[in-house]
């Protein structure tokens, strides 16, 4: 229900551009000796939702502050909607649609009061501003509360209302920055549905986060790590090509650490990493090592362990990307 | 600039102030609170002095003339004494301002040589009040000589013309304190409207700032000059509804003579609001934090508008220097203005300097208010 309202299209200059609606490209952010982003490079076609994946600090706000215009790049170019935000930031503003880490509408107005504010703000026609109001009331579930303050609304509303702020004047590219952190399981799905709905729309979609069930929700993922990109793709790409080999999972009634320590220094492994109480290992032929693994730690004097072989997670892949990214220059000592 | 989005500013500002009557009768009852705490407070009006009685003679024309110090609104009768050292006491220790002293010989003096002396002793600690006090004695004092010569001639059969115009020369003096205070009033209004047109918008940009809604804000397509002009409408009207208030109650509470029109009244009160509205605009976009904006903005306004502007202390007794820094307050075009429309009954055209200083003092106000505001966030 939710696409088929959203297809109805009004002829504005923002669908013109069939291009990548944004580009961006050796993107440089200083503030003073700190360097947030540092020579990021990429680009989103029209209706891609692209995960940003990081942990916190990498510079995933900051490449969105730049990109809506907030920030000014110290060096590099961005391009959104085929408009350069550093030379004309307001004709960028005007095709994109924000939402902010920090909840940031009115909580002292109702909710019809916020959609009509930023209805007015973004200056959404006024043939359209009813219909568009009545899509995102429906969008955020709050039919029939419109005259509710905005603060007596649970997370989970309060974000899909923020999401229905920032697309009532049908922005070519949307960002959001972390919407979903602070929100229950429950309200996250919906979260998503809502973000794949605008995607099959053709609207361009950023979203930043640190779940990495999300990521997996996103066409493509660049994954983010102290200013600098390490990995693009799609999630299975990731997946797939980050790790250098395959996968085993490791479990010991008595506990793995001891195990841990002696693995590094046995036969085929490549990779070991803590991973909830077990450990996923890296090794170059799943089906021929476990087996020899589980053999080999028992005549080391750590027997009762179980192998077998896993699918990679996201998880596994950005653990093991952050921690070559964050291995000196030149990889190997 | 487009007016849909001032207007969706202006809309939502007004609702976040209704949202919170008890800011909105703080913004409506602080200027009425001012007008009479300064109004009363800085006014010369000095009635119902603390006297102390001292009558040698105790005859009946020094009783007479000491019952007329009883009756003048600007004495009351705290003590009768019967010698210094009582009278010394009671100036000493503060529950007398003056000391009325008949000497004997008094009466004998005024019958024989038209000529009697009385003595007025003072308590100089507070200089103002003494000199007040002397002239309102003198006052006094020469409305009896005048009533006693006018009976003198009339015994002898003379005319009411050989009578010298005593009484006159109180009146003027009374006229003088009057418009002291008329002078007075005009300025208050002036004061009270930079301190409360100032503080309603210090806050507006720094809430913004402090609540996070700011980073939104600055997403959107609205421009520096559409956000200002938004957020100021609303408080505009606030800030003209606090001026009908403060004038009005200087017109009929006050009593101050209202000799000009109202639309030289109400335009140049409106210039006047829109410099002190800018004044806290620009203080809260450059401060970005609710309590220092406040802070900033009633020392910008309420420090010059005070001592500079001329509402209570002259301009032309300043040193040359203070002089020009004058030039640079808001305030004393305004309090120019008000006390010409008061007590002039001026019109536009007779105002054309100080209006037109007032109203470039306004346009660039409106500049940099708008321009302070950058769509950034570094």
């Amino acid at each position: 229900m939710i696409s088929a309202q959203m297809s109805v299209k009004e002829p504005t200059g923002t669908d013109a551009y069939v291009g990548a609606q944004i580009v961006v490209d050796s993107l440089t952010k200083r503030f003073g000796d700190f360097t947030a982003l540092d020579g990021v490079s990429f680009e989103v076609g029209r209706g891609e939702v692209m995960g940003f994946l990081g942990p916190n600090g990498a510079g995933k706000s900051t490449l969105i502050r730049i990109l809506c215009g907030l920030l000014r790049p110290s060096a590099g170019r961005a391009l959104v909607a085929g408009i350069d935000v550093a030379r004309d930031p307001d004709a960028v503003r005007r095709r994109i649609g924000y939402m902010s880490q920090k909840f940031s509408l009115y909580n002292d107005l109702s909710v019809i009061a916020n959609l009509r504010f930023f209805g007015g703000v973004y200056g959404v026609p006024r043939a359209m501003l009813e219909q568009r109001l009545r899509f995102a009331i429906g969008m955020a579930g709050l039919a029939g509360r419109e005259d509710a303050l905005v603060a007596t609304l649970a997370g989970g509303w309060k974000q899909r209302l923020a999401l229905g702020a920032a697309i009532l004047h049908r922005p070519a590219v949307v960002f959001l920055d972390e919407p979903t952190s602070g929100v229950d399981p429950g309200s996250r799905r919906r979260f998503w549905d809502l973000i794949h709905a605008l995607g099959a729309d053709g609207v361009s979609v950023l979203v930043s986060t640190h779940y990495m069930d999300e990521a997996e929700y996103c066409n493509r993922i660049a994954l983010i790590n102290r200013g600098r990109l390490i990995a693009l793709g799609t999630p299975q790409e990731l997946k797939r090509g980050s790790l250098d080999g395959e996968l085993l999972a490791l479990e010991r009634d008595e506990g793995v650490a001891a195990a841990g320590a002696l693995l590094a220094q046995a036969a085929g492994v490549r990779d070991v990493a803590v991973f909830g109480s077990g450990l996923h290992v890296v090794v170059d032929d799943a089906t021929r090592r476990g087996p020899e693994l589980v053999a080999w730690l028992a005549s080391q004097g750590v027997s009762g362990t179980r192998a077998r072989r896993i699918e990679a997670s996201m998880e596994d892949s950005f653990v093991h990307l952050v921690g070559a990214a964050s291995k000196p220059e030149g990889g190997a000592r | 600039m487009r007016l849909r989005r001032i207007k969706a500013i202006a809309v939502k500002e007004s609702l976040q102030i209704v949202r919170d009557p008890r800011s909105l009768m703080i913004a409506l009852l602080i200027p009425l609170m001012q007008m009479f705490m300064l109004g009363y407070g800085v006014s010369l009006d000095i009635k119902h002095i603390p006297l102390c009685a001292y009558d040698r003679e105790g005859s009946q024309e020094s009783q007479a003339l000491l019952k007329r110090f009883a009756s003048s609104q600007y004495f009351s009768v705290e003590r009768v004494v019967r010698d210094y050292a009582e009278l010394t006491r009671a100036i000493d220790d503060g529950t007398c301002r003056l000391a009325v002293v008949v000497p004997e010989g008094f009466t004998k003096g005024l019958n024989d040589a038209g000529a009697g002396t009385v003595q007025v002793l003072l308590d100089g600690t507070d200089s103002n009040t003494a000199n007040l006090a002397a002239n309102y004695a003198r006052a006094v004092v020469s409305g009896y000589s005048g009533d006693v010569q006018l009976e003198a001639v009339q015994r002898k059969g003379g005319t009411i013309q050989t009578l010298t115009p005593v009484d006159v020369q109180a009146r003027v003096w009374f006229n003088e304190d009057l418009v002291s205070r008329n002078f007075i009033v005009p300025g208050i209004v002036a004061l009270v409207m930079a301190i409360v047109g100032a503080q309603l918008t210090s806050l507006t940009i720094a809430r913004e700032w402090e609540r996070g809604t700011m980073e939104l804000l600055v997403s959107t397509p609205i421009g520096p000059m559409e956000l200002m002009l938004g957020k100021l409408a609303p408080y505009f009207i606030i800030g003209m509804v606090d001026a009908a208030f403060c004038l009005a109650l200087a017109v009929f509470w006050f009593e101050v003579p209202f000799r000009g029109t109202l639309a030289t009244l109400l335009f140049t009160t409106m210039l006047f609001l829109t410099v002190v509205l800018c004044i806290g605009y620009y203080v809260s976009v450059s401060i970005r934090s609710q309590v220092g904006a406040s802070q900033i903005a009633l020392i910008l306004t309420m420090l010059p508008t005070t001592l500079l502007s001329g509402f209570a202390f002259p301009i032309d007794q300043m040193p040359p220097v203070v002089q020009g820094v004058t030039y640079l307050v808001s305030g004393r075009y305004y309090v120019t203005i008000l006390k010409a429309i008061f007590l002039k009954g001026a019109v536009l055209t007779e105002l054309a300097l100080p209006v037109l200083c007032l109203s470039a003092y306004a346009a660039v106000m409106v500049l940099l208010a708008a321009r302070a505001f950058r769509k950034t966030l570094d």
